[in-house]
């Protein structure tokens, strides 16, 4: 539980993210994970088939995560999983040592390399919160006791750049009612309208981490405005990114990420960055932000 | 009303390739409102079938092809033509092609899809609004289904995918219906309503096959018998 005591300690949390491959090999994304997540983040959420693009699953690379001395953060949508599934896989998690639970709705099917897959949604995030409160609480979904106790330390997420923004913090309200003990958000690119959400939600009294992504290129930055929802990435940033060389994008991709969680820093209790295989770059943007 | 569209004429032709005389009923319900399965396109799903070389023993176009008394009674006014016939060609929607089929002892060949429960918003243009969960909660939205509008059916509001003007990362063509519910119950003083959280949906109302049967009806014509 060193997420939950990180964040009780009230100092500011830094969470990593990977995206399992596609395939068994895991080998590279747990070297990647051990030498730039040590000592450098609290804790690293395993995406769950992030866009709906098969992979190999969060629990499993979560619980490798586990062996090599990493918390690990178990994403779980209700995307491809009906109650039953997402208890059972509730309680395999706990078995295996999981802890931290992310519960989100999913991407749809659709955006993914599956389209012709049906749906689930036999639930919802909010729903799932519950569902995760209730087995805590020694029961299942239908009220049935549980043999041995999972212990979870759940958390939510929240789009704080989405327009309007009212239905999100209605929907952030329901969640914490429903357990969420932390949130990480969605990509932020515009520090004002980051520091106008947190005045909205500073009252709720749960700690969130601003969500960084780090921008790869020009090109990836227009790609986000036009097709990912809540997420605006400032015409100037993109011009900046834009003006150098390829050979120093990351270089400029780091400082703009540093900028930015510098820039917030002062407004939320900590930072999620999703460096969407840049690894390597975490530390250099942690380092930048702190200079 | 069921919102239809035909099968590609190829897919048709062969779906009946084998056979030589067919029978071809329409249904003057949703069919003919989405033009489809009327009087005009059963005769000229006639005209094609008879170009293509195949005999047209008859065609008729049931006023409900979803109602078994009625496709009984008119299947026997259509007995002669029905019997010559190798297969029926239905142009209605699934119910009716299977209560046809079932009830007249034919075989038949779909000639529609059944697309789904909708509003025809115009001639052209339908949209589904109601996926009859068997649980409405049209009373906690103002009106407004999320169970079908929302693409994630979720209850409890919009997820993070809904752009500013309004539309659904799924399909920038549609609304997100959760922001249409959030903006009329705001505007009517509602969003207690949104507020408060839902439960899961019992979807034990939807398992197939479903069939309703007037229990409590046949009890009291049952005690109305024993009073007798």
């Amino acid at each position: 539980m060193k997420l939950q005591q990180a964040l009780d300690s009230g100092g500011f949390v830094v969470t990593g993210e990977i995206g399992p491959p596609k395939g068994t090999d895991l080998h590279s994304a747990l070297e990647e994970a051990k030498e730039y997540y040590t000592d450098n983040v609290v804790a690293v959420n395993v995406t769950d088939l992030q866009s709906s693009v098969l992979r190999v699953g969060s629990m499993a690379v979560c619980h490798k995560l586990l062996d090599i001395g990493i918390e690990p953060i178990y994403q779980m949508t209700c995307r491809d999983r009906n109650r039953l599934a997402l208890q059972s896989d509730l309680l395999s998690a706990s078995v295996l040592g999981l802890e931290n639970v992310l519960a989100l709705t999913g991407d749809h099917v659709p955006l993914g390399d599956h389209p012709q897959a049906k749906p689930v949604f036999d639930i919802d995030s909010v729903q799932l919160l519950y569902v995760i409160e209730a087995l805590r609480q020694g029961k299942d979904m239908a009220g049935n006791e549980l043999s041995g106790v999972p212990s979870f330390f759940p958390g939510a997420v929240v789009s704080p750049c989405a327009e309007p923004l009212e239905p999100q913090l209605i929907k952030m309200e329901k969640k914490i009612n429903a357990g969420a003990k932390f949130f990480q958000t969605q990509a932020v690119y515009d520090p004002g309208a980051f520091e106008k959400f947190m005045d909205k939600v500073r009252g709720f009294g749960v700690p969130v981490l601003v969500g960084i992504v780090l921008l790869k290129s020009a090109g990836m930055a227009k790609f986000m405005n036009e097709n990912v929802a809540g997420v605006s990435v400032p015409d100037a940033l993109i011009k900046e990114l834009g003006s150098v060389d390829k050979k120093d994008r990351k270089k400029k991709s780091v400082e703009i990420a540093a900028r930015l969680l510098r820039e917030m820093k002062g407004m939320c209790q900590g930072a999620h960055i999703m460096p969407l295989g840049w690894d390597s770059e975490v530390p250099k943007v942690l380092a930048a932000a702190t200079a | 009303m069921i919102i239809l569209k035909q099968k590609n004429f190829e897919d048709i032709l062969e779906a009946l390739s084998g056979e030589q005389k067919i029978f071809v009923a329409g249904c003057a319900d949703c069919a003919t409102t989405c033009k489809v399965g009327g009087e005009e396109e059963v005769a000229e799903m006639k005209k094609k079938l008879e170009e293509a070389g195949f005999q047209v023993t008859g065609t008729y176009v049931f006023d409900t092809a979803c109602l078994s008394g009625e496709v009984r009674q008119k299947g026997r006014d259509n007995e002669e033509a029905l019997k010559e016939a190798d297969s029926v060609l239905v142009l209605a929607c699934g119910t009716g092609a299977q209560t046809i089929g079932d009830l007249l002892g034919v075989t038949i060949h779909p000639g529609l899809e059944s697309l789904f429960i909708g509003e025809v918003v115009r001639l052209g243009k339908y949209q589904e609004k109601c996926r009859a969960c068997g649980e409405c909660i049209l009373e906690y939205t103002d009106g407004i289904c999320p169970v079908t509008r929302c693409s994630k059916g979720l209850l409890n509001g919009p997820c993070g995918g809904y752009s500013k003007d309004g539309k659904c990362e799924v399909d920038p063509d549609k609304d997100c219906a959760w922001l249409l519910i959030y903006e009329r119950l705001k505007e009517r003083g509602h969003l207690d309503k949104m507020k408060t959280p839902r439960e899961p949906k019992d979807y034990s109302k939807m398992l197939s096959p479903r069939q309703l049967v007037w229990k409590k009806s046949k009890e009291k014509a049952k005690t109305a018998g024993g009073t007798k």
